[in-house]
């Protein structure tokens, strides 16, 4: 912990031999299936990986403050179901109203997660434990457990993540800048650096002024605002809202972040980290149906990722330890 | 101390048990008699089972998040021998011993690994229910032998079903071990201090490593049942059920931060959680808007004494 310099340049090094490892698997991949690397193929591949990436970048934050939100899918859900009733009702109102009041609504249950685990000092896991089943249950009372389908969103509604731009989506565009917002944003600004100060070492950051509670609070409501607006992405994408949308997202979302880096003992953790985690999760994704295995080992094939990324970072960590310190 | 603040906790269950009944008795007809209270049991036994080891790891300071995925993959492993023709007992053993294999998995990653629970089982749990998917894919296994239905499905006397004596049974166990013996004391200790009380001679990897064993094999016990009631497999079989029985840990008073709790929180709490989703049930009100209410629930466990203390 206190050796704080050489902590970045552990996580340069960790980013750029995940970095390495993408990279052979995508040639691996494209050097048995040359159409892999067609520009079409990988616009898809990155139309579907956005959603992904922004959510892991969400939960990013949270988890370097030593946080998670595993209500994160259910903010989704619930945001998405919103925009979906929203289209229904007002189908003339364009795009504009739909992003504010998604942003708005996950920005505000993000901040009910903070807000409880900053002033009342509760545990996270078992917050949003408890707001993912409280924001599942609300899309069944706000939907009366109805399907919104395709036919009762207005065509605007639907088009607008899809339109295309220089070859790739809305949605695809909208990942490329918030993923290049957070690396920035990670590295310049000092609200940054305080969060990763109040997740490396909370009693330090606290003698010098940082609230990390204040800090969580913070990442929840960002993470909250991400899920939120990407419910709406995700309700136009698959042109359905119902109340069991993205069910277990919230793990995909969790497992990309530790694919790519971020410690779950807080305080580390990089952007270009997650994404590549992302990617990695995506190529292995599309490149199954290539190789002839089926989709269903999509998971399995996860879990084995997780568990060596894991493994790897705890035995690196280990150098550093003392025989009998307290784990995190 | 704390003692007197867990009675209170408990005694509150109790009073929110007796409320719920009270309700739904006066709500629906058909809830106060015996037929419709053994009915009830099958709700929540097979999650209960796996409760209360699951609740002996998190007042060790650790967590499970891959139960449910442990289940799936034992239930899987009990369908793929049952179409090989394998008997009821050696079905029974295959479920068990997938559970410990798993759990004993978990205990590795964390004490060998070195890698903190809570992700270690994230993992496990996708490695897991990944497993079940990729074996199974689409498929459902339902060839099992007549004689394994007893174990879900059969009564031992008049309306007690050998799920809800099991249950009992174990709860017993996991009652004297947990509370009046020395390792159920080391186990305190552990989730209290775990530098305090490897210093203090407990074997503090062991205990986790066995804890992580245990509830494997529980879970595959939980696996049996429930493969024999539904008489069915599916890879998707259980999901969920480990955010539902963590809630019933919680709910019975077991600290998330480790070294407090008790078995009998966790009974009560587990016949709350049962009774409340059958009663609701009866009365046509779907189990989803019940989450609502358990959500609410959890919270406010954690954020009640929370409040206290802050005057």
């Amino acid at each position: 912990m206190s050796a704080r310099p050489l902590h970045f340049s552990d996580n340069a090094r960790r980013d750029i031999a995940f970095a390495v490892l993408t990279a052979v698997l995508f040639l691996a991949v494209t050097l048995a299936f040359p159409g892999f690397a067609a520009p079409r193929n990988l616009a898809g591949l990155l139309d579907d990986t956005a959603i992904l990436i922004m959510l892991a970048l969400g939960q990013m934050l949270v988890i370097m403050g030593r946080g998670i939100d595993l209500s994160i899918a259910a903010n989704l859900a619930l945001c998405g179901m919103l925009a979906a009733l929203f289209s229904r009702a007002w189908p003339d109102a364009g795009v504009l109203p739909v992003l504010v009041l998604t942003l708005g609504a996950g920005g505000l249950l993000g901040a009910c997660n903070g807000l409880l685990v900053w002033k009342l000092r509760l545990p996270p896991i078992v917050v949003t434990l408890g707001t993912m089943s409280i924001y599942r249950g609300a899309i069944y009372l706000l939907s009366k457990g109805a399907w919104v389908n395709e036919n009762e969103m207005s065509r605007e509604f639907l088009a607008f993540p899809r339109h295309e731009f220089l070859g790739l989506t809305v949605l695809s565009w909208l990942s490329i800048v918030v993923a290049a917002a957070f690396i920035v944003a990670l590295q310049r600004l000092k609200v940054a650096r305080d969060l990763y100060a109040a997740g490396g070492n909370p009693e330090a950051a606290s003698y010098s002024g940082i609230d990390p509670g204040r800090m969580q609070f913070l990442a929840y409501t960002i993470c909250g605002a991400i899920a939120g607006v990407c419910g709406y992405f995700w309700v136009a994408k698959f042109a359905v809202a119902y109340t069991d949308i993205a069910l277990g997202f919230e793990l995909s979302v969790i497992a990309a972040c530790l694919i790519g880096g971020v410690a779950i003992a807080g305080g580390a953790g990089t952007a270009a980290g997650v994404v590549l985690g992302c990617l990695f999760i995506g190529i292995i994704r599309s490149s199954l149906p290539l190789v002839g295995i089926s989709a269903f080992w999509q998971m399995f094939i996860n879990g084995l990722v997780i568990l060596v990324a894991v493994l790897l970072s705890a035995r690196q960590r280990q150098f550093k330890r003392t025989i009998l310190e307290a784990r995190a | 101390m704390k003692a007197a603040s867990l009675l209170r906790w408990e005694s509150m269950l109790a009073a929110v048990l007796i409320a719920a009944f009270i309700t739904f008795s006066s709500l629906s007809p058909y809830f106060l008699s015996v037929d419709t209270l053994s009915d009830a049991t099958f709700n929540f036994t097979e999650r209960a089972i796996v409760a209360l080891p699951l609740a002996l790891l998190i007042i060790a300071g650790e967590i499970d998040i891959s139960v449910a995925a442990i289940i799936a993959l034992a239930s899987v492993a009990m369908g793929l021998a049952s179409a090989q023709g394998v008997g009821t007992a050696g079905l029974v053993g295959i479920g068990l011993g997938t559970g410990l294999l798993a759990g004993c998995i978990n205990g590795a990653l964390v004490t060998i690994g070195r890698v903190p629970s809570i992700v270690a089982t994230i993992g496990t749990m996708t490695l897991f229910r990944g497993a079940a998917y990729a074996v199974l894919g689409d498929r459902v296994l339902k060839d099992y032998p007549d004689s394994f239905a007893t174990f879900g499905q059969g009564y031992l006397v008049g309306p007690i079903s050998i799920e809800l004596a099991l249950f009992v049974l174990f709860a017993i166990l996991f009652g004297v071990f947990l509370h009046r013996t020395r390792w159920g004391r080391s186990i305190f200790a552990v989730g209290a201090n775990p530098v305090a009380s490897r210093f203090s001679g407990i074997a503090v990897n062991h205990y986790r490593f066995a804890l992580f064993a245990l509830t494997g094999l529980f879970s595959g016990l939980a696996a049996v049942l429930l493969t024999s009631r539904l008489g069915s497999t599916r890879p998707s079989i259980a999901q969920g059920w480990e955010l539902e029985i963590i809630s019933m840990v919680i709910l019975g008073g077991v600290s998330v931060w480790g070294g407090k709790g008790s078995i009998l929180g966790v009974v009560l709490a587990a016949l709350v959680f049962g009774l409340t989703t059958f009663g609701l049930g009866l009365m046509n009100i779907p189990g989803i808007v019940l989450s609502i209410f358990t959500g609410l629930l959890l919270i406010l466990v954690v954020a009640v004494p929370a409040l206290v203390n802050r005057r």
